[in-house]
């Protein structure tokens, strides 16, 4: 897929709306305001983009407990996501999912996972629905280095094979699972693993919005043409903690400073664009502004929407009962 | 209407529902059988059986063999559900729960109330349950009340070929995630069932037989025990209601309720593990609302708290049989509370 300026502008954006609601509810989390856990995503923003910049709402995609990208980069309501991790009665969810389990099924987000490997099933799943019902659709997992080494993942890859389903995997290896490393703890690489189930693999740099989105492009294609899963080991890394409220002192020193400054995504983005004169710093300049006003207001009316009502707690358990 | 199996009830209630809606889709361990072996297409037709004769019809793009690889299919089961199919997905034995739980309870039973009320994930799942194959530990429990417990889940416990082939279509057309579980035990049985399509609304207890002196609760194949149970004592002269819940979520309170109300006794038939399973549920339920109406306290009869057993006489002694619910019949008529037994 070719990106006009356009798509530029609404990667820019999409993954700036991305990085500053995280920047915020790192914020707000600290005062004490928001309940639960809370997972953040930025710096991995480039990721979520770059693969869902492909999809339609006959599209699906599962994501994890660090679901806020995933959600946003797949066209979920940014107001509505933020009333549901406030849990508010006008969230997603009217409050009863929160951050982890944030979902709207109409634009093909299953929802954010708070299972570690929950998702690869769901998606094997809703990649038989396109083929069984031949909609074109497919079918995306998000899944982190720590779900990789679950045997529900590596159970997807050989049932999403053998059915030759159209089902991507996006292996976000963002180093860590909780404090341990995926040095430590994944056995091979990730794309040996897709071999292994006779599935095309590619590793990205997951920093760079062109390099994630060129191998999405790939694999998408790949499956919309019916020859079956492939995986994309995108290697990341989170500016925070696994949640809020984790100290990281198992990361190196100065660890997460020198990716800030010399990895990041929405600067790499920014030079490559102004660089070669796709796009004018003036107009991400005003996406920056106006991006940073629509969150502000988006917290501000979470912090007064009302919660739900004690009559909804006994709703939406069942269709009929 | 003729003669069928349990086993060919629930066959015609498959066959027919794929016919009615191209969503319907079969998934699960050898459903057809022999995928991609040199021999016999539709080698199997499920492990014992039940599904045979359905990939020859509907192909094997709507009956899938799976894998064995309970987490991905029954996820995917769930998945295809959230997505736009009325997948109906075989667990083969309720025992193989233990490597596939997460997708259901944590995933399927919840989508509904943690995305809002906007999912609808209209899945069923088919599994055998209960001890009479000399099939040990790993291959004869009930489990069921584990479903029961699970808000967002719907469990249905057929206790013949004619319920079983109503209660099932019921549950291919139903929204919600249904566990539909199967005795083993009653696959051969016969009786007269339709030929053509109908439906069992879930939580509408059956009452298989009607008397004034002990109400009888059974699950599933323990409805047939306390038939025969109630059918000896009516011969000597007590008089006992048999009710069949049909589901176990939703309950049909009312109906046993009722029933206690009128008789003062209770007797409740379950072959799950006795620590929370159906009996205490059930037991809980009417002393906290019928307390008043019971003229003797309510008698569980259920297996001993043990893994189901192999040996065939241990197995034998394991499972509720109609001589202990007769002997507990025969103990709540005798209590001599405070109002004692009737003479």
């Amino acid at each position: 897929m070719q990106l006009n300026r356009e798509d530029l502008l609404r990667a820019y954006r999409t993954m700036r709306i991305i990085r500053d609601f995280e920047e915020r509810l790192h914020v707000e989390f600290a005062t004490g305001e928001i309940p639960g856990f809370v997972h953040l995503y930025a710096g991995e923003e480039a990721s979520a983009v770059g693969v869902c910049m492909h999809l339609g709402d006959k599209d699906h995609i599962a994501s994890t407990h660090r679901g806020h990208g995933h959600c946003i980069a797949k066209g979920c309501d940014v107001s509505g996501m933020m009333n549901e991790i406030y849990g508010r009665k006008a969230g997603l969810c009217g409050g009863k999912g929160g951050s982890m389990h944030i979902a709207d099924i109409s634009k093909g987000m299953l929802g954010a996972n708070g299972i570690v490997g929950g998702g690869p099933p769901l998606i094997c799943g809703a990649a038989l629905t396109a083929k069984v019902l031949k909609t074109g659709g497919v079918a995306i997992a998000f899944l982190g280095d720590g779900a990789s080494n679950q045997g529900t993942t590596l159970e997807s890859y050989n049932l999403a094979s053998i059915w030759k389903l159209p089902a991507v995997f996006v292996v976000e290896d963002n180093g860590y699972a909780e404090s341990t490393a995926a040095s430590y703890a994944v056995a091979g690489t990730q794309s040996d693993r897709a071999k292994g189930f006779g599935m095309p693999a590619q590793v990205v740099d997951g920093f760079d919005f062109f390099a994630v989105h060129e191998a999405a492009g790939a694999a998408i294609e790949r499956a919309r043409a019916g020859e079956g899963p492939s995986l994309i080991h995108v290697q990341l890394s989170r500016y925070y903690g696994h949640f809020e409220g984790d100290g990281m002192t198992y990361r190196g020193a100065g660890e997460v400073d020198r990716l800030r400054n010399d990895r990041d995504c929405l600067k790499r983005f920014r030079s490559k664009v102004t660089e070669a004169a796709l796009l004018d710093a003036s107009e991400l300049d005003s996406i920056d502004h106006a991006v940073a006003e629509q969150i502000d207001t988006s917290v501000r009316n979470a912090k007064s929407a009302p919660p739900p009502t004690e009559a909804d707690l006994l709703t939406d358990v069942y269709v009929a009962y | 209407m003729s003669k069928k199996s349990f086993r060919q009830a629930i066959n015609e209630a498959l066959r027919q529902e794929m016919r009615r809606d191209p969503r319907v889709v079969l998934m699960g361990e050898d459903v057809a059988g022999g995928a991609g072996a040199a021999g016999e297409d539709d080698a199997w037709g499920g492990v014992l059986g039940v599904t045979k004769g359905l990939v020859g019809e509907f192909g094997r793009e709507r009956v899938l063999d799976t894998p064995l690889s309970e987490s991905a299919y029954i996820g995917a089961a769930a998945g295809a559900a959230a997505t736009g199919l009325r997948p109906v997905a075989e667990l083969m034995f309720v025992d193989f729960m233990g490597v596939c739980f997460d997708q259901i309870f944590n995933q399927a039973a919840k989508f509904r109330y943690m995305f809002g009320g906007h999912a609808v994930t209209p899945m069923v799942i088919r599994m055998m349950y209960g001890a009479g194959f000399r099939a040990a530990s790993q291959h004869s429990q009930c489990l069921y009340p584990i479903f029961t417990h699970i808000p967002g889940l719907k469990v249905v416990i057929p206790s013949s070929a004619y319920e079983a082939k109503g209660l099932l279509i019921q549950a291919i057309r139903d929204d919600d995630p249904v566990i539909f579980m199967e005795n083993k035990v009653l696959y051969d049985q016969e009786e007269e069932v339709p030929d053509e399509s109908y439906t069992i609304p879930f939580g509408e207890a059956n009452l298989t037989r009607e008397g004034s002196d002990v109400t009888i609760v059974g699950i599933g194949r323990m409805v047939q025990i306390a038939n025969a149970a109630a059918d000896t004592l009516a011969r000597q002269g007590i008089s006992c209601t048999v009710i069949d819940p049909r589901t176990t979520s939703p309950l049909d309170t009312g109906s046993i309720l009722d029933s206690v109300e009128e008789t003062g006794r209770l007797v409740i038939v379950d072959e799950a593990s006795p620590r929370c399973n159906m009996a205490t549920d059930i037991s809980a339920l009417v002393a906290q609302e019928a307390f008043g109406a019971l003229r003797a306290p309510i008698r569980m009869v259920c297996p001993p708290h043990v893994p189901v057993p192999f040996a065939p006489n241990l197995e034998d002694l394991y499972v509720p049989d109609a001589a202990r619910v007769e002997a507990a019949v025969r103990a709540v008529m005798q209590h001599a509370g405070k109002q004692g037994a009737r003479a």
